[in-house]
């Protein structure tokens, strides 16, 4: 049975992320920056991504990494995910740096896991692994022409790694057409890409392209689970925090069961999503064959706990949690938009339906 | 320092031994279940000389597999699930070492099934009101009272019981704890019939029952410590047991949505994924609590567990029924019974359904447990207590 607690090193790791984020990321610059033109915060990126060294967690030393794996990084995502941090993670340390590991590319990877780069799989945010895709881009004699929406990261990249009819490719982000998106989660930016007869780099070819684009996915969608856990925590805590000091009655509106009740059902549900979530980065982080159950259960899972955590977050602060001026939203954006990336929960099971021979009526 | 403590394949190593000494084939069931205990590889986190040696929690379901697929006799948990889930930990905790001596290990072998005497008629999730009351008289105490909903008392050899020692403090602190033996003058157990038809658990008279001093567990007036720690196991063991994947009522469903084409509809369909999920999220959480735990006594977050597991039982239960259609309709059988072990997915769906529903109220009802995660884990505001400075003898009844 896999290891489901966390190292010491984890333990350390958490303990140095925290502290930082703390600092250089208040909710109150979250919620600023959503409303500022850059897509994300390049300060934070660089001290989490290179003066932590947390880009380059799962990737071996000898190409520029910490040798670490991926569940280290999805401690790091517990943590980005309870600061809702504006940083470009989830697309260049998770998916890119995924698909360039399983197609067996180096420079690029070196650059990303020192954070000199950001890439992301050109492919919409709600891509579900094990899903036949359409291909977002025709290439022909090394240039790419095509058009992808909703990609994830996108206006943070420098390098996309889009996935063509022969393979995946990558095109230098300066010769795409980038338009930003008017997002629901405005701490993690989509945008549509336009590709006009770029030039473009094959990394893989054929059925190792599929394959590298299908262990992306695959390691994304486990990974956010960590993320949605970290993210319903960070909920929990802060409504926690509330009830025990607002009153009503002349009593805390924490001594209401009505309330009490619905909380300790939903630790309830966060402590089961630690153990889903840690389940699924450990069968990603060992190549576990029970990786896809493992991956689909998380997902159906702790989607569905994310947002619960911000819905009761939102409602359990009365008015003021309905304000621009609380974090409660910046959660709750986040929460509902991770439970459609990757295929909402409902897919999530439908796939487990085939897995488990659990078929249809 | 001690020796490091055994990983597991050294546990691995001790089991091959044992069985290379003690062939399960030929040796008598009893026998080889006291050996079993004797080295130590009957609860490995237990203590060296009490069934253990003092290895991880996590590793006792790679033994057991190890004993299942030698075939080796088994001590038939289903039959003592409150003696070794509840009785057991609580002697190990407070217990004397003559008490551990003469206890553990023929609860562990399955020779002396145990009931838990705590709920009375006017006790159920305030145990601490509990009037049963235990007079001391020399070097033993005289025991008067009724107990109910007692759950295997009609199998039992002996019995944890909570008793009122001094009514004139208020009821958190006047309260003790024994061992009863149930063969003993004075104690008379009726049945108690069930949703189900069946009386899996009793009533229990205490009239002039005399018990021991040396079967006193802890101190006088610390029974309310005592019974927390066996509630605290009791709800690690209903809802916290390692099991495999798609095993106990999940198992139950899916094997009949594969064989049954016929009865799949979509709604169906969809609520039997999310229970597999649910069922696969606390199966997860199960196996990482006991990783958590290694030799430890469960905390208050041990309550999640069966609260999860109560709320999934009815869920699939239910489904199961739903699924079925016609058949659904049908129960196997009213006859009032007094059956030998509790398993909640034993006989026939109906059964399984009404059985379910027991769930959510033994072991603290879930409103309790969900009372316990607000206020020990959250650390959210307690109940307003009308009662916590006011004597026993003067709580409205
Ligand atoms: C199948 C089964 C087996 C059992 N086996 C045993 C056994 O072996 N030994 C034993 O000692 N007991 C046993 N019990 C008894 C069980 O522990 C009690 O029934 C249980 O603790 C509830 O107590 P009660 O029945 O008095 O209900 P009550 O305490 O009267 O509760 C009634 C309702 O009020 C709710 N309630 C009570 N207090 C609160 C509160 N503070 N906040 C919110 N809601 C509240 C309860 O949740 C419940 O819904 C068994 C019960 C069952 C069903």
């Amino acid at each position: 049975m896999s290891d489901l607690l966390y190292s010491e090193i984890e333990n350390d790791l958490r303990a140095g992320l925290r502290g930082l984020l703390d600092d250089k990321c208040p909710w109150g610059d979250v919620l600023a920056g959503t409303e500022r033109e850059e897509p994300y915060d390049a300060k934070l990126w660089r001290a989490v991504a290179a003066e932590l060294g947390c880009a380059g967690l799962p990737v071996p030393e000898e190409q520029g990494g910490a040798g670490a794996t991926w569940r280290e990084t999805a401690v790091t995502m517990e943590e980005l995910g309870r600061a809702v941090a504006p940083v470009p993670f989830l697309g260049s340390a998770v998916l890119a740096t995924a698909a360039l590991m399983a197609a067996g590319e180096r420079d690029l990877l070196t650059e990303l896991a020192a954070g000199e780069k950001i890439a992301v799989l050109a492919v919409p945010f709600t891509t579900a692994p094990g899903v036949a895709m359409r291909d977002g881009a025709q290439a022909a004699d090394g240039r790419l022409t095509g058009a992808i929406t909703s990609v994830a990261d996108g206006l943070a990249a420098d390098v996309l790694l889009v996935p063509a009819q022969d393979g995946l490719y990558a095109v230098d982000a300066a010769d795409a057409r980038r338009t930003a998106v008017t997002s629901l989660d405005m701490t993690r930016r989509l945008c549509d890409i336009a590709l006009a007869d770029v030039p473009a780099r094959q990394i893989a070819a054929g059925e190792a392209a599929a394959r590298a684009v299908r262990t992306a996915l695959l390691t994304g969608a486990a990974l956010l689970a960590s993320e949605q856990l970290g993210l319903a925590e960070r909920c929990l805590e802060t409504t926690v925090d509330h009830l025990k000091t607002r009153f009503q009655f002349g009593r805390p509106v924490g001594s209401y069961q009505g309330l009490k009740h619905r909380l300790a059902d939903l630790w309830t549900s966060i402590t089961q999503a630690r153990a889903v979530a840690r389940y699924a980065a450990d069968c990603v982080a060992a190549g576990d064959p029970d990786t896809e159950i493992a991956v689909a259960v998380a997902q159906a899972h702790c989607s569905a706990v994310a947002v619960r955590a911000a819905e009761e977050c939102v409602q359990m602060h009365g008015g003021i949690g309905f304000t621009w001026e609380h974090p409660a939203h910046l959660y709750l954006k986040r929460a509902k938009s991770i439970s459609l990336a990757f295929g909402t929960p409902d897919r999530h099971r439908a796939a487990l339906a085939a897995l488990l021979d659990l078929p249809q009526a | 320092m001690s020796t490091a403590l055994p990983d597991a394949d050294d546990l691995r190593a001790r089991v091959d031994e044992f069985l290379a000494a003690h062939d399960p084939a030929t040796m008598e069931p009893l026998e080889f279940l006291r050996a079993r205990y004797d080295a130590g590889l009957a609860w490995v986190h237990y203590p060296v000389g009490h069934g253990g040696l003092g290895a991880p929690r996590a590793l006792q379901p790679a033994v057991d597999a190890r004993f299942a697929a030698a075939k080796a006799p088994r001590n038939q948990p289903e039959r003592n699930g409150i003696g070794l889930g509840m009785a057991a930990p609580t002697i190990l905790a407070f217990g004397t070492e003559e008490q551990k001596r003469r206890f553990l290990r023929p609860l562990w072998t399955g020779e002396e099934v145990w009931c838990q005497l705590f709920s009375e008629p006017g006790a159920g999730s305030d145990l601490a009101a509990l009037g049963t009351r235990a007079v001391r008289d020399g070097d033993r105490w005289i025991v008067n009272g009724q107990k109910v909903w007692t759950s295997m008392a009609h199998e039992a050899r002996w019995a944890i019981l909570v008793t009122r020692t001094d009514p004139d403090v208020p009821k958190h602190r006047g309260m003790t704890y024994f061992v009863c033996d149930m063969t003993a003058p004075g104690v008379e157990v009726r049945p108690l019939r069930q949703i189900t038809g069946e009386a899996e658990f009793n009533e229990v008279f205490l009239t002039d029952v005399a018990i021991p001093d040396e079967h006193r567990l802890g101190e006088v007036g610390q029974g309310w410590q005592v019974s927390t720690t066996t509630l605290m196991n009791e709800r690690v063991a209903i809802g916290g047991a390692a099991t495999p994947r798609e095993s106990g009522m999940i198992g139950v469903v899916a094997k009949l949505w594969r064989e049954r084409p016929e009865l799949r509809t979509a709604g169906l369909h969809d609520a039997l994924l999310r229970a597999w999920v649910e069922t696969e999220a606390a199966r997860l959480t199960g196996e990482r609590l006991r990783q958590q735990l290694t030799a430890g006594q469960p905390g208050p977050e041990g309550s999640a567990a069966k609260l999860a597991f109560a709320k999934l039982n009815q869920e699939v239960s239910g489904l199961e029924l739903e699924l079925l259609g016609e058949d659904g309709l049908r129960y196997d059988d009213w006859t009032m019974r007094r059956p030998t072990e509790v398993d909640f997915t034993r006989r026939s769906p109906g059964y399984r359904y009404l059985r379910a529903k027991g769930n959510s109220i033994e072991g603290g009802t879930s409103e309790i447990l969900r009372n316990i995660i607000a206020e020990r884990v959250l650390g959210l505001p307690g109940e307003i207590r009308v009662d916590k400075d006011v004597a026993w003898k003067d709580l409205p009844k």
